[in-house]
């Protein structure tokens, strides 16, 4: 009896992880690195994490997690309250309407469809934050961001496979 | 029994989808409507973030101190590696620096005998609070950094952020063990400032880009690249005379000036406590001046 429950507390815990990992995600993505240039192309780490979970767990990141996750981003970014929560909401729902051409297939392709949604969820945001400020925001920085996103996605997605493998057992519709 | 169990499955599953469907919807109409509400400029959203900062601000100081150490510590080491240079090239500014303070001391002084002779009354005396820049979250949308001080450090909303090189931003939003600022850069900030070679009064404005721009400057207003651009205290939010950047390039585009302080480098800074409440004291000034003439 014991057992079972902490196994129970066990699987919780292991089940809770791809929202914990977004929301660290959010958090580190707001530590910038001493390094020239970096805080004009900081990366928005936690868009990795909600592209990847909606491929492989949107069971264990289920929308209402996507937009606290978004909400958290906009509260600690700076950025008006509910442009990263609906960015991060579309990048969920494209990905889980797309999951059948996305869903266990080779790295590259998941990463190719980063590359084409990971700038795309970009340009949304710009689009929002320009018509909340009512002013083109510069597009320069917008397209370097995206690109540092884009280009961390492979360790960060890598890392997320190797847990998911060990540590959340698949269901049977995953 | 089996035979049942797919029937209501095949009843539940499109309940179920369609509840899901319904609850995207929902949630993207509930973004949409945070940012209406963010428009309206509520207090509760501002406290929100407050409160939302204040919470992960000790894991961001957590993980920004060894950071910042490491970041320390290979300056250290390449400091080390030019300590000759770095001694001779020392020597000259020191030399330079002797010349110059003797130009200070004799301008003190002038000063000084020019006060008593016009009776001139220095402002309020301001305090300041240093601080540990812990979170920059960069990027376009936002320029703003987290401080590890609020409230309870004395931290006041509206205050301006110096560093030793000049004017940083001001204090946007303040929780009891952290605080945001915002940058000059930023898209909302606007700074009213002097050229200080002229005296010309203009408005600094941010465009979330790393320069600024110079704006509703007076018509026929000379401006030239090299000119150091300062605050002129209008407005009381912040003291005159602190140096915010210089004049990079000047055309038909506009005047962009680059910021003294460095985003990147940024890493304490300190809050001045200017006493907002004495910028809005100011209009009752008369009415004391017209009781003290009837005596």
């Amino acid at each position: 009896m014991k057992s079972t429950f902490w196994q129970k507390l066990d699987l919780r815990a292991r089940q809770l992880t791809p929202f914990a990992t977004t929301a660290l995600l959010v958090v580190l993505g707001g530590i910038s690195l001493p390094i020239p240039g970096y805080v004009v192309i900081a990366p928005v780490l936690s868009m990795i994490a909600v592209y990847h979970w909606a491929i492989h767990r949107p069971d264990l990141l289920p929308a209402w997690a996507v937009f606290l996750a978004g909400l958290l981003q906009d509260a600690i970014g700076g950025t008006p309250f509910g442009v990263y929560a609906l960015v991060f909401l579309t990048v969920w729902g494209i990905v889980v309407s797309q999951r059948p051409f996305l869903a266990g297939k080779p790295f590259a392709l998941v990463w190719l469809g980063f590359v084409l949604i990971g700038p795309g969820a970009g340009l949304e945001a710009w689009i929002l934050v320009s018509a909340y400020h009512l002013t083109l925001v510069d597009p320069e920085a917008v397209l370097f961001q995206a690109a540092a996103t884009v280009g961390l996605f492979p360790p960060l997605a890598a890392a997320f496979l190797s847990w998911q493998r060990r540590a959340l057992a698949p269901t049977e519709d995953a | 029994m089996k035979e049942r169990a797919r029937q209501v499955h095949r009843i539940i599953q499109p309940i179920r989808s369609l509840a899901q469907r319904f609850t995207y919807l929902g949630l993207i109409g509930a973004a949409f409507g945070a940012m209406l509400l963010g428009k309206a400029d509520l207090v509760v959203l501002d406290r929100l973030r407050a409160h939302i900062t204040d919470v992960v601000a000790p894991i961001f100081e957590a993980i920004s101190g060894p950071i910042a150490f490491t970041a320390s510590a290979v300056r250290e080491i390449q400091y080390l590696s030019n300590l000759e240079s770095e001694n001779d090239r020392l020597r000259e500014d020191n030399a330079r620096l002797i010349g110059w303070q003797a130009v200070a001391r004799h301008l003190e002084a002038e000063n000084e005998a020019l006060r008593g002779m016009l009776n001139f009354k220095t402002g309020p005396e301001s305090s300041t609070v240093s601080a540990r820049v812990i979170a920059d979250t960069g990027g376009a949308f936002a320029h703003s950094l987290v401080l590890n001080a609020g409230s309870n450090d004395g931290v006041r909303k509206g205050s301006p952020v110096v560093t030793g090189d000049g004017l940083v931003g001001r204090v946007l939003s303040v929780g009891a063990r952290s605080a945001r600022v915002l940058l000059l850069t930023d898209l909302n900030s606007r700074t009213p400032v002097l050229v200080e070679s002229t005296g010309t009064r203009a408005i600094l404005a941010g465009d979330n880009s790393g320069r600024l721009k110079l704006i509703h400057l007076p018509s026929g207003a000379y401006v030239a690249v090299g000119d150091r651009i300062v605050t002129s205290g209008h407005g009381g939010v912040f003291p005159p005379r602190l140096p915010a950047g210089v004049v990079v390039s000047v055309d038909e585009a506009g005047i962009r000036v680059q910021p003294f302080a460095d985003r990147s480098r940024l890493e304490y800074v300190r809050v001045i406590d200017v006493g907002l409440e004495e910028a809005l004291r100011l209009p009752q000034l008369p009415i004391e001046r017209k009781a003290v003439a009837r005596q």
